[in-house]
């Protein structure tokens, strides 16, 4: 077997020769293929539980879980999930019985459908759709509306805030990061995810960097990186679960594993923003491999691309956690405006330049880039001039 | 029975059930959650149409755009919990007369027309195909559509508008 691609081929095969219907066998792999994006999801999640009190520990001059497990408190996400599960389910009186159990089902069922299209490694992926991207922009959306139908039912004005502000962010900052990510769709041509990783395989920009999408898209990149985070209510777009303001946002009234589906689909959609960044900015699975002694070349390549997608991707959430834990909350209102001021022209900015460079040549791109500069140049000089006018002072 | 079929009577049911709950049902949150699986079960009929690109923008759209719209609509109309507002209103007689009048008929436009339907083109990739048809042969309505979708925009700002 050359690729996880043969493998199931080779399955496929086997089930044939057995007289299995072609039904039963998709079914058998799709509920493989499900239970091992929910084992993942589930593992990550508490690795990353954990990762973050002790990102966070350490940012604060502190230690973090220490205890549970022996070495660095490693155990403390399983005590932490026991927990959870072994606590009491209630549900607040004047509550939307349906609504309120279905909404963190709903959340969590956006968030694991979103991991239909990610690239794990060649070949290694449930469903490479040829609209990619554009189905894990659409599922993403359905978190939004779970996190709606869970303030509403909860019966609480806090909660309701929560969700309001959530709704809002999150569908404010949905447009820059759909437009953002055109930027990678054009240079590679398709939007299925294993074409976007193969474009960026070829070449390398300035001879020596790799051919990654992120060094000519870096404004899209930043783009998609800030828009990401506001989808995650990661801080600093943390309104929603504003822990010092609103007590917890939208999941106050929940409790035990009602509150873990939350917790966890938060998790599992950081991971799942920073693929996609991975993906379209990063290369994907690409990186130096080496042919592994006793395994075949594909084989190796597959499991070196596993590796570094990995690496990639948790390289990303470190930066998320790291941003979370330095850079104070956005107000409402400073956040609208930053979403639809700052980050849409930009985003259309980076749009139009990409269409125009790819029509007319990198020509256009100096001249483009000599064009701003001018123009940043003089808005800079009357800033100061008038700066200093309003003042009064000749500073020299 | 072939398993497409199947899934189509599967997705039918779910949308035609969701759809019945919107229009019939007391509560109004739970009409507009309702509304959002109808809105999915749509998009899963595309996908049997082979129109994958619909589908995802109708999820995108619809779902993500749309149904959270009804949703602030909702939240931000006070009591509106509260009242049992009636479901069935007074004309109900002459609009079951108009609704199977117009189920008869395009019940018989869709029988009469099928053995002219041919199914779906089997495009490799429709989105490629969109995206050049719009660009290409429907420019103009494509640049109508959005001088439409401005002006509405302008509109609801100028509503919205504090004197």
């Amino acid at each position: 077997m050359m690729t996880f691609a043969d493998l199931v081929q080779s399955l496929y095969a086997f089930a044939m020769a057995w007289g299995i219907p072609y039904v039963v066998f998709a079914l058998v792999v799709m509920a493989i293929q499900v239970g091992a994006v929910i084992g993942y999801i589930s593992v990550a999640a508490m690795f990353l539980i954990w990762w973050e009190r002790k990102i966070s520990a350490h940012i604060q001059v502190r230690f973090g879980p220490m205890r549970v497990g022996g070495w660095h408190g490693w155990a403390q996400s399983i005590a932490d999930g026991l927990k959870l599960l072994l606590k009491e389910d209630i549900i607040p009186r004047g509550a939307d019985r349906v609504v309120f159990v279905l909404a963190p089902m709903v959340v969590f069922a956006a968030s694991l459908a979103a991991y239909v299209t990610i690239p794990w490694a060649p070949g290694l992926i449930v469903r490479d759709l040829n609209i990619g991207i554009l189905y894990m922009v659409s599922i993403s959306s359905l978190t939004v509306v779970g996190i709606i139908m869970a303030g509403w039912s909860s019966n609480n004005k806090y909660s309701v805030l929560g969700a309001m502000r959530s709704a809002a962010q999150a569908v404010s900052y949905e447009v820059p990061m759909v437009v953002a990510l055109l930027g990678p769709v054009m240079l590679a041509g398709s939007m299925r995810m294993g074409a976007l990783v193969e474009a960026q395989a070829q070449g390398a920009w300035l001879g020596i960097l790799p051919g990654w999408f992120v060094f000519p898209q870096i404004l899209a990149f930043l783009i998609y990186f800030i828009c990401a985070l506001a989808e995650c209510n990661r801080l600093p777009f943390d309104i929603p679960e504003a822990e010092s303001e609103l007590v917890a946002g939208f999941h106050v009234e929940y409790s035990g594993m009602r509150f873990a589906i939350f917790f966890l689909a938060e998790y599992a959609n950081m991971f799942t923003v920073s693929a996609i960044a991975t993906t379209m900015f990063l290369g994907g699975w690409h990186g130096p491999w080496i042919t592994l002694p006793g395994l075949s070349p594909g084989l190796s390549q597959g499991l070196f691309g596993l590796a570094w997608f990995q690496v990639k991707c948790y390289f990303l959430i470190f930066v998320m956690m790291w941003l979370r834990w330095t850079l104070a909350r956005l107000r409402v209102d400073q956040l609208m405006d930053f979403s639809w001021k700052v980050l849409l022209p930009l985003s259309f900015a980076n749009l139009v330049i990409t269409g125009w460079v790819l029509v007319a040549g990198t020509q256009i791109l100096l001249m483009v880039l000599g064009v701003l500069f001018v123009v940043a140049l003089a808005v800079g000089l009357a800033g100061r001039a008038r700066g200093r006018a309003a003042t009064g002072t000749a500073r020299g | 029975m072939d398993i497409k079929l199947a899934i189509f009577y599967i997705l039918a049911a779910f949308t035609v059930w969701a759809a019945g709950v919107v229009v019939l049902g007391k509560n109004i949150v739970r009409a507009a959650v309702a509304l959002i699986f109808s809105f999915c079960g749509v998009a899963g009929l595309y996908v049997l149409l082979e129109a994958e690109f619909l589908a995802a923008v109708q999820v995108l759209i619809y779902v993500g755009g749309i149904t959270i719209l009804l949703l602030f609509a909702i939240m931000l109309t006070s009591r509106i919990g509260a009242g049992t507002t009636r479901v069935i209103n007074d004309q109900v007689v002459l609009s079951a007369l108009v609704g199977a009048g117009l189920l008869f008929g395009l019940g018989y436009a869709v029988l009469r027309g099928i053995p002219a339907l041919t199914g779906p083109p089997h495009l490799p990739e429709t989105s490629p195909f969109l995206g050049r048809a719009l660009l290409t042969t429907y420019a103009l309505p494509f640049e109508v559509v959005s001088v439409l979708l401005l002006a509405g925009m302008v509109g609801a700002i100028v509503l919205a508008r504090k004197e």
